[in-house]
């Protein structure tokens, strides 16, 4: 603490938290923008100047939007449904296979989690295509399926875990071992337990990168009825696209779900990523 | 082995096999295919056909993909070292207790948390030429107010700006986390040798977060070479090709076009790319980063 002890008292604070309450605003004010954007007439929109507030607030875009002729309730359900099952399906697979390469003896380890942190740098652009072509022959196109399954496997999500478990004490396994305790318990119910924090980072990090995610259900849906909400909002946007209220109405309510999981799980969201490679 | 140690090459199999599986299926098998595809010329109806090395020689020649890896390029270079410099200065300035803080870090984190399509949207309808709100403050500064989007000279420029803003909170995350490593005496031993603060920054500060910046700027550029979403929602790769970008030019070559074979080729190429950035900064790291003995 001791090396910043100038700044913290008198004009110098007094600076900082107005250099520091401007530059919040810049980052916020998009965001801010498109909330009170959407709550105006199309008339508000096309004002010169432009006013900050609307006259009325038009609660009615977001019932427009809702009850239009593109099913957006569907598409907050899909994405729901794919980010928790693309959720559970890393969560277990990964902490399964960290607790492998982080606590178990057996040959090949080291060689065969270098193969695992090896594909991190291989970007997904590359398998996408056997991948769709793998998809399509299992007849998973427009499925939940074809948006779960495949992003369920992650090299990313093993490694967190690992890098995790490797961090936490011993004694309370080696004395289960010698207690006779199965391996699977050991995991169940003493490493799990312990790493809490780890699987709360891993499961938001996930689950918000699921619901964000564009490219692979771009090129695996067709079906309108089975589009995410970020597919959701670029159709919208080319039915809509002057009418700017809804636009910006129907951009809300798609990032309303991340916002909120932001604004009560913050601290794992940060924590996430503390724990990627810092430690590493 | 005893016993013991055959149960635990069992069991470790088994923890493993639900993972390996679907590893091997989903990621291992497609490397290997995405290998052969990208020597064959493939439609998706008729028999893909050997052609060797075609799809890499035929875009090497081709000047539109030369226009896009160089694209690519300006997106990657402009878009990350100003997040990474925001992103320190950011962490310096909230490197300390006081009220609020945590509002602050909040506020310039949130743009991460946003999927990119919704953002790029909200950038597109403040990039708007005549009722966009930037161009509106841009007036009231008497500044020249540009097309953004629409303008050849502009269009990047205007992703370029979106994709710092959506990118800096999480730069500033991870140095927040590397100047919480640095220990307070090294500021004080510098304080009694009558070091200032640009001093103690200079020769403190960045060679300690060293290791950081090289933890960050090897996340940023993998993800910077990968741009996609906000060129699909923000210009489709226009205007006259100005924003087309490396994935943006597969997505197009596979799925609009069914090349699957050149698409393939040009993932590669992008592989490469990233590849050949992440050695070089390992090959390099001796020259600047600075790893503590501790």
């Amino acid at each position: 603490m001791s090396r910043y002890r100038n700044y913290r008292k008198g004009a110098g604070a007094f600076i900082l938290h107005i250099l520091l309450m401007l530059l919040a605003a810049i980052f916020v004010f998009p965001v801010f923008w498109a909330f009170v954007s959407s709550l105006k007439t199309l008339g508000e929109i096309f004002i010169y100047p432009p006013k900050i507030f609307p006259e009325d607030p038009h609660w009615e875009n977001y019932k427009t939007v809702l009850t239009g002729s593109i099913p957006f309730p569907r598409f907050m359900l899909n994405s729901l449904i794919v980010a928790l099952g693309r959720t559970a399906g890393v969560v277990i697979t990964s902490a399964l296979a960290a607790y492998a390469f982080a606590r178990l003896r057996f040959r090949g380890r080291e060689g065969l989690f270098l193969i695992y942190v090896g594909t991190l740098v291989i970007p997904f652009q590359v398998t996408m295509i056997p991948v769709f072509v793998i998809v399509r022959n299992l007849h998973w196109v427009d499925t939940y399926l074809a948006l779960i399954v495949p992003g369920m496997f992650s090299a990313f999500g093993t490694f967190l875990l690992r890098q995790f478990f490797l961090t936490l004490p011993r004694d309370l396994e080696e004395a289960a071992i010698i207690d006779g305790c199965s391996f699977f318990r050991i995991f169940w119910q003493i490493i799990l337990p312990l790493s809490k924090p780890a699987l709360a980072s891993l499961s938001i990090f996930t689950f918000v990168g699921t619901w964000n995610e564009f490219l692979w259900p771009l090129i695996i849906i067709n079906e309108t009825k089975m589009k995410t909400v970020t597919l959701g909002l670029s159709i919208f946007q080319g039915l809509y696209f002057t009418e700017w209220h809804l636009v910006m109405a129907a951009t809300i309510i798609a990032i309303s779900v991340p916002l909120l999981l932001y604004v009560f799980l913050q601290k794992y969201f940060v924590k996430g990523i503390a724990l990627t490679g810092l430690k590493a | 082995m005893g016993k013991l140690g055959k149960r635990e090459t069992l069991w470790a199999w088994i923890f493993l096999l639900p993972n390996l599986i679907g590893f091997l299926v989903f990621v291992g098998i497609p490397i290997v295919a995405a290998l052969a595809l990208s020597l064959c010329r493939w439609d998706l109806m008729t028999p893909p056909k050997f052609i060797g090395f075609g799809n890499f020689l035929r875009l090497l020649q081709e000047s539109l993909f030369r226009r896009v890896v160089w694209n690519t390029f300006i997106f990657t270079v402009g878009t990350v070292v100003p997040s990474l410099v925001a992103g320190l200065g950011l962490a310096m300035l909230l490197n300390r207790r006081f009220r609020g803080t945590h509002v602050y870090r909040a506020c310039f984190y949130l743009p991460q948390i946003l999927p990119m399509v919704a953002a790029g949207l909200i950038f597109q309808f403040l990039y708007m030429s005549d009722f966009g709100f930037i161009n509106f403050v841009l007036s009231k500064l008497r500044l020249p107010q540009p097309n953004w989007l629409n303008d050849v000279s502009t269009a990047m420029l205007a992703i370029i700006i979106m994709s710092i803003w959506k990118s800096t909170g999480f730069n500033m995350v991870v140095y927040l986390a590397g100047l919480n490593g640095i220990p307070d005496t090294l500021y004080e031993a510098a304080q009694i040798d009558g070091a200032g603060a640009w001093q103690a920054f200079r020769f403190i500060t960045l060679p300690l977060l060293s290791p950081t910046t090289f933890f960050a700027l090897a996340i940023s550029l993998i993800g910077s070479f990968q741009v996609f979403d906000q060129i699909y929602v923000m210009t489709r790769g226009g205007p006259a090709d100005a924003t087309r970008t490396l994935v943006y030019y597969i997505y197009e070559t596979g799925f609009q076009y069914f090349r699957m074979g050149k698409a393939a080729a040009a993932a590669w190429i992008l592989f490469l790319i990233v590849f050949v950035a992440t050695i070089l900064q390992f090959r390099y790291q001796g020259a600047w980063v600075h790893y503590e003995q501790v």
